[in-house]
């Protein structure tokens, strides 16, 4: 386990270096009325949403399945919860709007779940399905507008502070939340026998589809939260841009943390740390100054470095040299 | 058997060692054109190590291997390939969605004008596949026909090139009779054209019927060459296991001296399911041994599973104590005390990339649901007593299972049920592809749940064993239930009869 999460771990330490040497103040913190700033700071509030959209995707992954609705089901989050505000400023109207969202999201889960586990289609064309359509529901919410809202209650999803940003609280909150429920119960264990071997799972008398559907609610509701966060944000709800391609960079962060896209066994670490790698790999570029039409081959070319490494093939080559070197 | 002309293969002094194993120490094998050479062993005796070097999987660290007189060193099976040794794995390893010729002739397809040459791939195959007088159309897709014909095709594939060794590792393990009377008579052809043979089987019967000779490995030592016509099985097993048979012989006994006249605890009335079981009747008292005989594809499996509810019958109905239980699943199964341990350990048994640990109380966190975890405390202790109780190896309950041998893959399977204290255990085919030592320890401790008043239905496709073990023998024919019998005072041969029937006569094969 230990040896897994080594390279991500690598790849972001080397990742924050560069970002040091080319910012010597990356690492700076400070504090300037009771919040807390800096380089490091900003990595981790942007990366909030895709780190909590990469953990319910852990335990889909981890199910054998995927899912691919989540960026649409964190613009649908967004887009309900701006329309249900509106024009008002009060708090409990912004409460309202988001417990709507999440509770809406939980259906769209439900919904993949069903569709996976109930009738047993493949889980990358059935969430192909919300995917698409989703969006399309996000724009009728918004009537094909880009909805903003004036909300000091909604801002604080994703933009106010209690000494860290509220985002990466709430990001953190749910990671334990996830580590424990999982963890300390034997939900864990269960999710990873049925991505091992559903039948085997169960003739052992595992609620199977039980199980699957819980981990697409548990994800659609994670992307409804990231979805608050994103259009809380920049207080407004764009049905269009919202989360879009979020999905990949959440599967890429479970990838990137030893999670195998074949199901099984997962690592919650793992994810924090590619989701962290994702994040840092976006800021660098900025840092960095790295001219806009090539920023996206750069970060592929450090994504399939991330990914070499990690291929059972190259780690052979590499310990071999080791050992010749030794 | 005469010895005359010299071996096509001889492998001197051979060792090789793993990480914290020595696999083979100074093993001498050797193989003659012309015969059938069974090597023999327990699970890790270094049989599969020993076949690895001389097909050039794995290079030995000391040794020779001499092929035809010459010395070789092969760094790739298709050099091995190359030089006339070829290989059939247990498990099929061909490509279901190609067609027969296409899997027979694959990576050496006949070509012309740059292109595969189909109607010359065709007929290439149509040859070989006569010359082991099977008679299927080339151009069919592999994955129609049943795995024994598969399992003919590879060999088909494998003399295909000229070849002058062929390694047949466990052909026979998901064979049924038929099937392995027609295997033998193709390897008997080889045999007569001059094809030196090695065969690897855990089915003592087969060896005995086909083998010529024999080498016998313990612990990855050569324990003894033998001409099978010169060793009876009793040497044999303690050869191969290395201590007395005194276990195997209690075992017989206990079915003897038990009295299984426990109450009723399950009873199916016309149970069955269409196109799987034609409806049944069944009682299984609490104590008792039932054990399922019949051929492969005569309904053994399917019984067990509406039994579990892991099919849904579609008539008749199951009382368990006397009263009706709809089963809808596996799960009130389970809950009503019916554990099922399957005949398929990789598919439908275990979970291969988690721990010992957690397949051991897989069955059992099911049941209570994921919100009451197991304590650690209370998951050590039963992971110990039962690591401890089934000498299951390495012991060690991080272990994954699928880096396990078969027989101790087999254990953790009937731990984790075991740990369910179970009123009745289904058992499909538990001893089959394992070693005589756990088979033995498996039947072993059938016998011992049964005394303590556990339900046991047996099925096995190994008859002997089936008669040994149970107290009442219930026969299937063709998805049918044909006869209930009273194992106590029945013979193997009864039963063959009853299984034969109305089959063909070459099908009864003992």
């Amino acid at each position: 386990m230990k040896n897994k999460l080594l390279w991500p771990l690598l790849a972001l330490v080397a990742l924050l270096l560069l970002n040091l040497i080319v910012t010597p103040s990356f690492f700076a913190l400070r504090m300037q009325d009771g919040h807390l700033y800096g380089g490091l700071v900003d990595v981790l509030k942007n990366g909030a949403p895709t780190l909590l959209i990469a953990l319910g995707m852990t335990l889909v992954i981890a199910t054998r399945g995927i899912d691919l609705s989540v960026g649409a089901v964190a613009a649908i989050a967004g887009a309900v919860t701006c329309v249900h505000i509106g024009t008002s400023g009060s708090a409990s109207t912004a409460f309202a709007g988001m417990a709507i969202a999440l509770v809406l999201c939980a259906v769209l889960g439900l919904w993949n779940g069903f569709l996976v586990a109930g009738l047993g289609i493949q889980p990358i064309i059935a969430t192909l399905v919300l995917m698409t359509a989703g969006r399309g529901v996000a724009m009728l919410v918004t009537e094909g507008q880009i909805v903003t809202v004036n909300n000091t209650a909604y801002r604080q999803v994703g933009a106010g502070f209690v000494v860290l940003p509220v985002s990466i609280l709430i990001a953190l909150l749910v990671l334990g939340l996830v580590a424990f429920v999982t963890r300390r119960t034997a939900l864990g264990m269960l999710i990873e026998a049925v991505g091992v071997n559903p039948e085997a799972s169960r003739l052992a008398g595992v609620r199977s589809r039980t199980i699957i559907w819980t981990v697409y609610v548990f994800a659609a509701v994670c992307a409804g939260i990231a979805g608050l966060m994103i259009s809380s944000n920049v207080s407004a709800a764009d049905a269009n841009n919202a989360g879009l391609w979020i999905e990949m960079d959440a599967i890429l962060a479970v990838v990137i943390g030893g999670t195998s896209l074949a199901g099984g066994r997962y690592s919650l670490t793992g994810t924090l740390l590619g989701a962290l790698i994702i994040q840092t790999l976006t800021t660098t570029v900025y840092t960095i100054g790295v001219a806009p039409e090539v920023t996206l081959v750069f970060k592929a070319i450090v994504v399939i470095a991330v990914c070499l490494v990690q291929a059972p093939k190259a780690r052979a080559a590499l310990s071999f040299r080791k050992v010749a070197v030794s | 058997m005469t010895e005359s002309p010299p071996p096509v293969v001889e492998m001197r002094g051979i060792s090789l060692a793993f990480p914290g194993v020595k696999a083979l120490q100074d093993v001498d094998f050797r193989l003659f054109p012309g015969e059938v050479h069974a090597l023999m062993g327990e699970n890790g005796a270094g049989k599969s190590t020993l076949i690895k070097t001389l097909t050039g999987v794995h290079r030995p660290d000391t040794g020779q291997v001499v092929l035809a007189g010459d010395d070789v060193a092969f760094s790739s099976p298709g050099e091995a390939q190359h030089a006339g040794i070829s290989t059939v794995y247990q498990e099929v390893n061909l490509c279901a969605n190609l067609t027969v010729a296409e899997n027979i002739l694959l990576g050496r397809e006949p070509r012309r004008f740059g292109g595969i040459d189909f109607p010359a791939m065709r007929r290439r195959a149509a040859e070989v596949l006569a010359r082991i007088g099977v008679h299927i159309d080339p151009a069919s897709s592999l994955g129609e026909h049943p795995i024994a014909v598969q399992q003919l095709v590879a060999i088909a594939r494998a003399i295909a090139i000229d070849c002058r060794v062929l390694v047949l590792d466990e052909p026979t393990s998901s064979l049924d009779a038929g099937e392995v009377a027609e295997l033998f008579r193709i390897m008997r052809v080889l045999r007569d054209e001059g094809v030196a043979i090695l065969f690897v089987s855990h089915f003592l019967d087969q060896v005995y019927e086909i083998s010529d000779r024999m080498t016998v490995l313990r612990n990855g030592t050569l324990v003894g060459e033998h001409l099978t016509a010169d060793v009876d099985r009793r040497t044999l097993i303690a050869q191969m296991i290395g201590r007395d048979l005194g276990t195997l012989e209690a075992i017989e006994h206990a079915a003897e001296e038990r009295q299984a006249q426990g109450p009723v605890l399950v009873a199916a009335t016309g149970l069955g399911r269409r196109g799987a079981i034609e409806p049944f009747d069944l009682e299984i008292r609490a104590g008792q041994v039932v054990g399922l005989a019949g051929l492969l594809g005569s309904g053994r499996t399917e019984l067990a599973r509406l039994l579990f509810g892991a099919d849904r019958a579609d008539s008749g109905r199951l009382l368990v104590d006397g009263k009706p239980l709809r089963l809808r699943g596996p799960r009130s199964a389970i809950a009503a005390g019916i554990a099922f341990s399957s005949e398929d350990r990789k598919g439908e048994g275990l979970v291969a990339d988690l721990s010992i640990r957690d397949n051991l109380v897989l069955a059992m966190q099911a049941a209570r649901g994921w919100t009451r975890p197991l304590p650690r405390k209370t998951k050590d202790q039963l992971v110990d007593k039962y690591l401890k109780a089934l000498d299951i190896r390495p012991a060690n309950p991080d272990a994954l299972v699928r880096t396990l041998s078969g027989g101790n893959q087999q254990k953790v399977l009937l731990a984790r049920w075991l740990v369910t204290e179970p009123r009745l255990l289904i058992l499909d085919e538990p001893t089959r592809g394992i070693d005589i030592g756990a088979k033995a320890q498996i039947q072993q401790l059938v016998t011992t749940l049964a005394a303590e008043g556990t339900a046991i239905l047996f099925i096995s496709a190994e008859l002997e064993e089936v008669v040994r073990i149970a107290d009442r023998i219930v026969v299937l024919r063709d998805r049918r239930k044909i006869a209930e019998l009273d194992g106590s005072v029945t013979g193997v041969d009864e039963v063959v009869e009853l299984i034969a029937g109305g089959a063909t006569p070459e099908k009864v094969v003992s």
